[in-house]
């Protein structure tokens, strides 16, 4: 094998005091493949691209790349790499070709080469038709394309891209992808940093980095194959699947549980077949099932987090209403002649989770935040808990709890302090509110931290204390925001064992997301594209509406592709 | 094929490239025109009208204590003044409330002994004008006008009378005018204000906006080098800020009628030499905080303010307690402000110029030099 593009050995880079952010890395890098950079927010990934560009210097371990030493040469790196920051690095105020000229110049392409290299690339990118429009006017999803382009003018023998994926939609992630993919035929080595696990899987090379340490090093299926047959389905679960998942999760035999749709996927311990719990019905069936490159990852972290939520324990029972508890009828809101949102309508019953998905700007957000009474609908009506949102917001809102994208918390005040913040907004005084409070630093854990300022937590506590402060008061109704966006398998898992718990006690959920794998956790799910929801039904419809003969199993992910493809041929018909 | 990255025509075009780019950026950004372009006539508007004295059509009332013919022909020609609005009475105790409550802003007493005096060939008759104390300016500008009235009054009188001069007062028209100089002064510090936003402030924030989208850290890896970088920024809001000195001299000259007694050249050499300590400034800020909230506030607080306050543009340095005048000798508008009014009112005075360069020259290469020695090709 030829000599590789990047060689570190021993990496170690420091921010201040505390855990190193990168911690004795010693990876390759080769060309001609697609090296994922893989793990959750904080994992590191940033710190490890941007050594490569010299634009950070490690502390400790020595690291090539192209042959040169980044502290030294790092000009000569410059020269001879594609680097994608995470926020494009377009200027907004300046056109497709402007933003292309300009990098152009930067790289030294010459003038007379940049008519074919231009033509090119805005074909390859398909942003030809947009070359005088500026780059701030164009759609996530094609600013990442320039970016990609503006990145590739000068043929880079490494290309780094740090998390291109984020927050562009399934389709355009799909076509990055497979523009990436090209370049792999000219030997350029690519470098794709991510946090989801189903991109880590189609890389051809797998960095996978958890807390600054590197867990796994080499092909995906390398590490997919550590579970192979330990992996299952359970199917035809009689009753809640919820509770039988709880209860899966916490037999000896099993490292990981969660809810696909109407079934469980299971993985058991080596040498092990799960046993199935007896709530799960006597029909119920195990079915052995290829492993994903998730499993394997939270197999080789040691297995998920326990079954059972302390949170939803120490929930009263909501008593079973027979009404729906959130009701949209024909909510609607225009921004001047733009409809946000247009004549979305449903209803979520108690202990029911009710899925927004879609990509951003799809109008999820909109219609979410009329639900919760942050914004008032211009046509439409919605309740929560029986009351008009719209005649009684603050009432409403007394009824629901409302966990924003990015948690809202008072970053500066320490952790009791906005526990006690938030039981004072949701109204709890007095025995109610200490006992309240209480609780809460015990479900989660969170004695050790009380006197830390919330934003200096690690973030699966500052998930923790944003659920605490959303569920403090109680609520019937529960409204979670891109809840686990950015978190890392482990602590998404136990943010859903918690809503799973709640679910159970009788609260109504409404969830935005915009990630395949959080959707098959609810019951039902409306499909928004366009401000307009296109397909309402629980996951396993959805998936079955698009089923073929070829494509008997679809995932989440092709059934939102599908979905959307086709109203968008009935549109243009 | 490939040329060599860091040739000097490499690094001729990158820089180019740079300063283009920087250029469009400022012509579609609506803040840096605002900034440079629209902000300077607001300032000269408001330091030329705000303190104005504008007598035209100031309220006043006129008394007349005895309704003779030469009483009303006076008090007629007070109401055809364009610089007063008149309301009559005929006891001065009418007009004393509306005095009070600033109604009218002075009181001409035409009075009972009026006609008699100006029968007596050897007495100029009496007019007395009663002033509002509180406002000093307005009432020596009303006297002044008032006097204006009165001697036209008695030479129009004088020449009907068959005479050649007017027996009453002596000719004054040599109104008192104080706007005049302040506003001397004040295009002085408009200028140094909006020179410092353009350095200082907009600097700052263009290049905090580059970390904040992100921009920043796609330059950094490509080729350019860090004195490219800030050149790429230098250049460009050097000429912006040349520009709207430009645009407030030319302001000051043709629509506020200031004397530009110096040349072209000084006031071009005194201006740039104050335009690098004031980027290289807003270069520091913007090396030591990456986000425009922050910037704009250290902007604000070490640039704006000072050149506001403690340059001599409003408040007279001498004036001030002895550690305050202390500082104003660190702030760089200090040493601009004396040469600007200079080349504006009295003409080229190099001594004092090339004094003042000199001293703006030394704090510019000390912000531009921590500048340099701040900015390097990292993120963190």
């Amino acid at each position: 094998m030829a000599e590789p593009l990047v060689k570190a050995e021993g990496l170690t880079k420091r921010f201040g005091e505390g855990a190193p952010s990168l911690d004795g890395i010693s990876a390759e890098i080769s060309a001609g493949v697609i090296t994922g950079l893989v793990g959750p927010d904080g994992a590191g990934k940033t710190t490890l691209i941007r050594l490569m560009t010299g634009l950070l210097q490690a502390e400790e371990g020595s690291l090539r790349v192209l042959g040169f030493d980044p502290t030294k040469d790092a000009r000569w790196i410059q020269a001879s790499i594609g680097y994608m920051p995470q926020r494009f690095g377009l200027y907004e105020d300046l056109t497709v070709e402007e933003n292309l000229n300009l990098y152009a110049e930067l790289h030294g392409l010459p003038t007379a080469e940049r008519p074919p290299v231009f033509a090119e690339l805005l074909a390859f990118t398909d942003l030809a038709r947009f070359k005088s429009r500026p780059a701030g006017k164009l759609s996530g999803g094609m600013k990442q394309k320039l970016g990609l382009a503006c990145a590739l003018l000068r043929k880079p023998r490494l290309l780094l891209l740090d998390e291109p994926s984020v927050g562009v939609d399934p389709i355009s992630r799909r076509e990055l992808w497979r523009m990436v993919s090209r370049l792999k035929a000219d030997g350029v080595g690519v470098v794709w940093s991510t946090s989801y696990l189903d991109e880590a899987e189609a890389c051809d090379h797998v960095l996978l980095l958890n807390q600054g340490k590197l867990l796994f090093h080499g092909a995906p299926q390398k590490l997919t194959e550590r579970t192979k047959g330990r992996v299952f389905r359970v199917t035809d679960v009689e009753g809640r699947r919820r509770n039988v998942l709880a209860e899966a999760i916490d037999e000896p035999e099993v490292v990981d549980g969660i809810i696909q749709g109407q079934s469980l996927r299971l993985v058991s311990k080596a040498g092990t077949t799960p046993k199935l719990p007896p709530n799960a019905g006597p029909r119920a069936r195990l079915v052995p099932v290829a492993p994903r490159f998730e499993d394997s990852f939270i197999d080789a972290l040691g297995g998920g987090p326990g079954g059972h939520s302390q949170l939803a324990a120490s929930r009263r029972r909501i008593e079973a209403r027979r009404e729906p508890v959130i009701v949209a009828r024909g909510l609607t809101k225009r921004f001047g002649d733009f409809t946000a949102a247009s004549h979305i309508s449903f209803e979520v019953s108690p202990g029911e989770i009710f899925g927004l998905l879609g990509p951003n700007g799809a109008g999820k957000s909109t219609t979410f935040r009329m639900l919760c009474g942050l914004l008032k609908p211009t046509e439409g009506e919605g309740t929560v808990a029986g009351i008009d949102l719209r005649r009684d917001t603050a009432g409403a809102r007394g009824r629901l709890g409302y966990m924003a994208q990015k948690f809202s918390l008072y970053g500066d005040l320490s952790v009791a302090q906005n526990l006690i913040f938030f039981a004072g907004v949701y109204g709890l005084i007095g025995a109610r509110k200490e006992q309240q409070i209480q609780q809460m630093i015990e479900v989660f854990a969170l004695g050790n931290w009380l006197s830390m300022a919330a934003k200096e937590l690690p973030l699966g506590f500052k998930q923790r204390l944003a659920l605490a402060c959303a569920v403090m008061h109680e609520p019937e109704a529960l409204f979670l925001d891109e809840p686990t966006s950015g978190a890392d398998p482990i602590t998404r898992r136990e943010f859903w064992t918690h809503i799973n718990g709640l679910v159970e006690k009788g609260v109504a959920v409404v969830v935005t997301t915009h990630f395949m794998e959080e959707a098959e956790y609810c019951d039902r799910i409306s499909l928004i594209y366009r401000g307009r929801s296109i397909a309402l039904g629980s996951p396993d419809e959805l998936k079955a509406r698009i089923a073929t003969p070829e494509r008997p199993d679809p995932t989440m992910e092709d059934a939102f592709i599908a979905l959307v493809e086709a109203h968008d041929r009935r549109a243009a018909a | 094929m490939t040329e060599q990255p860091f040739s000097a025509r490499a690094r001729a075009r990158r820089l180019f490239a740079l300063m283009l780019k920087e250029a469009r950026q400022i012509v579609r950004d609506p803040s840096s025109i605002l900034i440079a372009f629209v902000l300077p006539p607001i300032l000269l508007f408001l330091f030329g009208y705000g303190v104005s004295l504008d007598a035209t059509h100031t309220k006043i009332g006129v008394v007349m204590e005895v309704p003779s013919q030469s009483a009303r022909d006076l008090a007629f020609a007070f109401q055809a003044s364009p610089y007063f609005d008149v309301r009559l009475a005929t006891d001065r105790r009418e007009l004393e409330g509306p005095l009070a409550r600033r109604e009218v802003r002075a009181i001409v007493v035409i009075p009972a002994a009026f006609d008699a005096d100006l029968h007596k060939r050897s007495k100029t008759p009496e007019v007395q004008v009663i002033h509002d104390g509180a406002d000093p300016n307005t009432a020596s500008l009303v006297q002044g006008y008032a006097q204006g009235v009165i001697n036209s009054w008695a030479t129009v009188r004088a020449i009907g009378a068959g005479k050649a001069r007017p027996d009453s007062g002596p000719e004054d028209r040599m109104w008192f005018n104080p706007e005049q100089t302040s506003r001397y002064f004040l295009v002085a510090g408009s200028v140094a204000v909006v020179m410092a936003l353009v350095g200082t402030l907009l600097t700052a924030l263009v290049v905090a906006r580059e970390w904040e989208r992100g921009t920043m850290e796609a330059l950094m890896a490509t080729p350019v080098t860090a004195t490219e970088l800030l050149l790429g920024k230098v250049v460009p809001y050097f000429l912006l800020g040349l520009g709207s000195m430009s645009v407030c001299a030319s302001l000051a000259v043709f629509v506020f009628q200031v004397p530009f007694r110096g040349s072209v050249g000084a006031l071009l050499a005194i201006s740039s030499a104050f335009l690098l300590p004031s980027l290289g400034q807003g270069l520091l800020i913007s090396a030591a905080t990456k986000n425009q909230f922050l910037a704009s506030q250290i902007a604000i607080l070490s640039s704006f303010l000072p050149t506001f306050l403690l340059s001599g543009f409003i408040f007279e340095i001498n004036s001030m307690p002895k550690v305050v005048q202390w500082i104003c000798q660190v702030v760089p508008a200090r040493w601009l402000i004396p040469s600007l009014q200079t080349v504006f009112v009295a003409g080229d005075l190099w001594s004092l110029f090339v004094k003042d360069i000199a001293v703006l020259a030394l704090f510019g290469a000390v912000f531009l030099g921590l500048a340099v020695s701040r900015t390097r090709k990292q993120v963190a």
